[in-house]
């Protein structure tokens, strides 16, 4: 093994992980290119964009900024960690129902940071919504339709009439 | 795609073993707390060092409490582990109710994700920022580099042996405004700075921490928690930006409406927090009226003058100047 080569041990969507990784990698880069979980994007890889958002024990960060050895010990979940054994979450039948998916590219890290703050706070009110993925960068819809999938998204899951 | 350089991370479990490790580093290490800053700038890098050591993981750098305020309550402070997230300050009950604006400033720094990863000792100790400095190393290289690093020439003045990257941090000003200090640890100590004096005039190195020396906590006195305080923040886009322009104020006024003391700290124009002079001498004694917050913009105004440092027209930074002060003294008005 490299000499800069650690094994480190993740604890991601539900399943522990021990991978060798070069010392200096982020979080976003043990999960892209040595477990292959390439759900989460690399966008502008400096904190911008919002597009490599995973959910680290409950709370949404950037992975591109994550220190692999921040995240050990510590449950991860992507994307690819957000279906339950009963099927896709809320979030993504209703971002399919919804349209709120163009390019797809900012998806998964919006889908992180809305499942997160649904739950947190099960039936959020739209400026709740809005404000928790004010750090997620969209290009194409305009996030009319994403906020409302989220607020569909909600009323099934937990929302007063859900 | 941008690349971390190569570097060791370690995971020390106390503040004393910390210090140690900067110490038998020294020169090739730096210490990273929520790494929102020193991440980028490494992917960038501005910074290249061997080693780094993490500060989330001690017990030393976290909570927030108050101290001291056992027999009066207007003694003591308010403890704010530096280690504390931006997101843990701007929802933590006591400084939401004894300092809102602090609150306000921790709350409106870049986007959610990065509020949950920053910690405040690290928004003290936020680099300074330039259009010419917070650019890919292909970048700078293409223009020669600049003052601040690996150059010889700033781009901004395009003369003089002076950087002027601006101080671009939320929350400093504010606690300016309420007397805040911060305590610095190091293999040699500690010491108690308030964070008034933190700031030097230099955009290389605009903080008095040295090198070995790591942000412990903040301390907030009581007596502050008497004053009206509000803050104001200019940015491109409201969801994710850097300051273009911030003012933070703080008065005590009577039961009259009359101003017993103000005082008012503007930021991201130069390379420290600048305090605004000249606004005892027409405020105190007077009631906070809107020709009195007029008055104020005016000195406000006078007294600020944006470069080129930011990616935004330095003439319209400066017009809202006045427009920023006026909105912040009136919320202090309303109070």
């Amino acid at each position: 093994m490299d000499p800069s080569t650690e094994i480190v041990r993740l604890v991601v969507n539900g399943q522990s992980r021990e991978v060798g990784v070069p010392t200096h990698f982020t979080l976003l880069e043990a999960l892209r290119y040595v477990l292959g979980l390439t759900g989460t994007k690399q966008g502008c890889d400096k904190g911008d964009c919002g597009a490599c958002t995973v959910i680290v024990d409950g709370e949404p960060v950037l992975a591109c900024l994550t220190p692999v050895w921040e995240a050990e010990g510590r449950e991860v979940t992507t994307v690819e960690g957000l279906a339950g054994p009963e099927g896709i979450h809320a979030l993504q039948d209703c971002f399919d129902l919804h349209g709120a998916a163009q390019c797809g590219f900012c998806t998964p890290g919006i889908l992180c940071s809305a499942a997160a703050l649904l739950a947190g706070n099960p039936s959020p009110t739209r400026e709740e919504i809005r404000e928790a993925i004010a750090g997620n960068l969209c290009r194409c819809t305009g996030y009319a339709k994403i906020y409302d999938a989220v607020e569909a998204a909600a009323l099934r899951t937990g929302g007063p009439q859900g | 795609m941008l690349r971390l350089p190569p570097f060791r991370y370690h995971r020390p479990a106390t503040l004393a073993e910390a210090v140690g490790l900067l110490e038998e580093h020294g020169g090739d290490v730096m210490p990273v707390a929520g790494g929102t800053d020193l991440m980028p700038n490494m992917k960038h890098r501005l910074f290249t060092p061997g080693h780094l050591v993490a500060l989330k993981g001690m017990p030393e750098l976290k909570g927030v409490e108050v101290v001291g305020a056992d027999s009066d309550p207007g003694m003591g402070y308010l403890r704010v582990g530096a280690a504390e997230t931006l997101t843990s300050v701007a929802s933590h009950g006591e400084v939401r109710r004894l300092y809102p604006a602090l609150a306000d400033a921790a709350g409106h720094v870049a986007g959610p994700q990065l509020r949950n990863m920053g910690t405040i000792g690290g928004n003290l100790c936020l680099d300074t920022r330039c259009t010419y400095y917070n650019q890919t190393e292909f970048w700078r290289k293409a223009l020669g580099y600049c003052l601040k690093k690996d150059g010889t020439v700033c781009h901004v003045t395009g003369v003089g042996k002076k950087c002027v990257a601006a101080h671009s941090a939320d929350t400093p000003p504010v606690l300016m405004t309420l007397d805040a200090t911060a305590i610095l640890v190091s293999a040699a100590g500690e010491r108690e700075i308030p964070v008034r004096d933190f700031f030097v005039a230099d955009g290389i190195t605009n903080t008095r921490r040295a090198p070995g020396e790591i942000v412990a906590e903040i301390r907030i006195p009581m007596a502050s928690a008497s004053r009206r305080t509000a803050y104001e923040k200019l940015r491109a886009r409201k969801s994710i930006d850097f300051p273009l322009l911030t003012v933070a104020v703080a008065a005590e006024v009577d039961d009259t409406g009359v101003v017993r003391s103000l005082g008012g700290v503007v930021t991201a124009l130069g390379s420290r927090p600048r305090e605004l002079s000249g606004w005892r001498e027409i405020a105190v004694g007077h009631p906070l009226d809107e020709a009195l917050v007029d008055a104020l913009a005016e000195r406000a105004h006078a007294q600020c003058h944006p470069l080129e440092n930011l990616p935004a027209d330095p003439e319209w930074r400066r017009a809202m100047v006045p427009v920023f002060v006026k909105r912040a003294l009136r919320r202090i008005r309303s109070a």
